[in-house]
């Protein structure tokens, strides 16, 4: 019994730690008082004014448009990279992409921020590209440093299962470029799944780098939030806040029903 | 293995072999190259490396930079604030994390999956807005504050906010997940038969967990610290949300160099000796370590 309170005991103060901030922040999203932390009474004033801040609304949609084009285009390479990492052995300078394809892991964002931004601004001096930063520039970025957390996904996956269902399909007379969509996709598709969710999400998420590389017309969801909550408290952010979290809890519920249903089957 | 797939190989291999080179390699390379450059007015802000003039070819290279960052202890002890502060919240995260991962993964397979979905759920949520989230809660006006007070404990408001304590609770609240989802993957694949098995032999609790979790659960350990450490070190969002001006860190350091002195060169030979300080020690860790697990197995 004493092992049983100790764990209780040890995943409610876990869990509350996790969960205080969050819930509070919700809570005063219904507060009907400028001044965040003083209750004045229950309303949905802020909800109301987020959705007519158009500084918001742009942002929000600006981040969902760079962040799905990220994710695609990060997805693509990282089967890619993951697929030759795994399946081919002539690459040239092997160890050299396997260096690029994953030091984007380790590197810190401040770093990978500015020197993008520093490329970008060269670059612009020698040939005009890009002509000026922006969703462009914010976009290459992000899809930069997607690709390395998209492709160890695939990677791992890929040399995890077994190779011989290729060399079977090859053997019974499959086209080579036949084995890779009808064999090899389908197999890793989950991979690729939750490889483009981890994307997205990263892009979503990202304040550091598109701080650097963002410009005029580009300013993402991290950017507007964090240029409101730097130096002080907004209401209205944590009336974002809780619709954010709404629907990460809808999302997660969702997924968790899907898996259920698909262990029962 | 497959040898016909010669014309997909150079699209599958390029495509991202030279996207990579393009925009993550050349970009290094060339902090590097304004790292040592001669900082002056104008747009760029530095001077150009190779000159050809009336005297001829000259190269403006200097290690002036790298001199005046290493002589100035600003620098250096925003390095070192940066390098303990990854330290102090991976040990934290660790020692917060690890009995959570493992009670999770030792419950029941139903109630484990709402756990686990319930320790997800803050890590797909957005990071900005949980360091935000203490920023509200360690306000004068805050509720912890206002707890506080109710409780007798302390008879003023306390100021909370803007010290690197504060730096340290944001980080260990939004690093935490990233502690625990790579312990449960190790915890939850560990056989519970293991633990009956040594308590049987006579093992006492502590001893059991010594020899045989702890070694078991290693790779988790070494996983999640490497995902807590290498984005703490150049962390730059929350010391400038919770943190005050008693200790300065080296990501926002970057930043300000950057943004506030348009300095490239200093803030791009600050970069520079980052990812030697701070990044090629973790990548020499991983490398030996690979080595070490590879000879085990």
């Amino acid at each position: 019994m004493n092992k049983l309170f100790f764990k209780i005991f040890t995943l409610t103060i876990g869990f509350s730690f996790l969960y205080f901030p969050i819930l509070t922040l919700i809570a005063y999203s219904f507060n009907d008082n400028k001044r965040v932390m003083v209750w004045k009474g229950f309303s949905f004033r802020w909800y109301k004014e987020l959705f007519q801040n158009e500084q918001i609304l742009e942002a929000f949609y600006t981040s969902l448009k760079i962040a799905s084009l990220s994710a695609t285009f990060a997805t693509i390479m990282g089967v890619m990279i993951g697929f030759s990492l795994t399946r081919i052995s002539k690459i040239p300078a092997r160890p050299f992409f396997i260096f690029l394809s994953s030091s984007p892991l380790v590197m810190p964002e401040i770093i990978l921020g500015l020197s993008l931004l520093l490329f970008f601004i060269s670059s612009n001096h020698i040939i005009g590209f890009p002509s000026s930063k922006g969703q462009l520039t914010v976009l290459i970025s992000h899809i930069t440093f997607s690709v390395a957390f998209v492709a160890v996904i695939i990677q791992s996956r890929l040399s995890s299962y077994d190779k011989n269902i290729e060399e079977a399909a090859q053997d019974l007379g499959t086209i080579p470029n036949m084995i890779f969509w009808k064999v090899t996709a389908p197999v890793i598709l989950p991979a690729i799944l939750s490889g483009w969710l981890l994307a997205f999400t990263l892009s979503l998420d990202d304040l550091v780098v598109a701080s650097f590389t963002t410009g005029p017309g580009a300013n993402t969801l991290p950017i507007v939030v964090f240029s409101k909550v730097r130096l002080g408290l907004s209401p209205e952010v944590n009336a974002l806040s809780a619709i954010i979290m709404l629907i990460v809890i809808l999302a997660a519920i969702s997924i968790y029903l899907i898996n259920r249903s698909n262990i029962k089957k | 293995m497959i040898k016909n797939l010669k014309k997909q190989n150079v699209w599958f291999v390029f495509t991202p072999y030279l996207w990579l080179v393009l925009f993550f390699f050349v970009p290094l390379a060339l902090i590097f190259k304004i790292s040592i450059s001669v900082s002056e007015w104008g747009m760029p802000p530095y001077r150009d490396l190779f000159s050809f003039s009336e005297n001829g070819f000259k190269i403006n290279s200097t290690l002036g930079n790298y001199l005046f960052i290493f002589s100035d202890p600003f620098y250096i002890r925003s390095y070192l604030n940066s390098l303990s502060l990854a330290f102090t919240s991976t040990v934290l995260c660790l020692l917060i994390g690890y009995p959570i991962a493992f009670y999770v993964a030792k419950s029941k397979p139903s109630i484990r999956n709402i756990l686990l979905i319930m320790l997800i759920i803050p890590f797909w949520s957005s990071f900005l807005l949980r360091v935000y989230a203490w920023k509200v809660l360690l306000q004068g006006s805050g509720i912890i504050n206002s707890i506080l007070i109710h409780i007798g404990l302390i008879s003023e408001p306390i100021s909370m906010l803007h010290n690197h304590y504060a730096v340290i609770l944001g980080v260990v609240y939004t690093y935490l997940p990233f502690m625990i989802l790579p312990l449960y993957g190790y915890l939850v694949k560990f056989d519970l038969n293991l633990i009956d098995a040594s308590n049987d032999l006579g093992a006492k609790p502590l001893n059991t967990f010594v020899k045989v979790i702890l070694p078991l659960s290693l790779p988790g350990i070494v996983a999640g610290s490497m995902l807590v450490f290498i984005p703490v070190v150049g962390e730059y969002i929350i010391p400038e949300m919770l943190g005050g001006s008693d200790k300065l860190y080296f990501g926002k350091i970057i930043w300000d160099e950057f943004f506030v002195n348009r300095d490239w060169p200093i803030a791009s030979a600050l970069a520079m000796s980052g990812i030697v300080i701070l990044v090629f020690p973790i990548i020499i860790f991983q490398l030996m370590y690979a080595k070490y697990n590879f000879k085990n197995e």
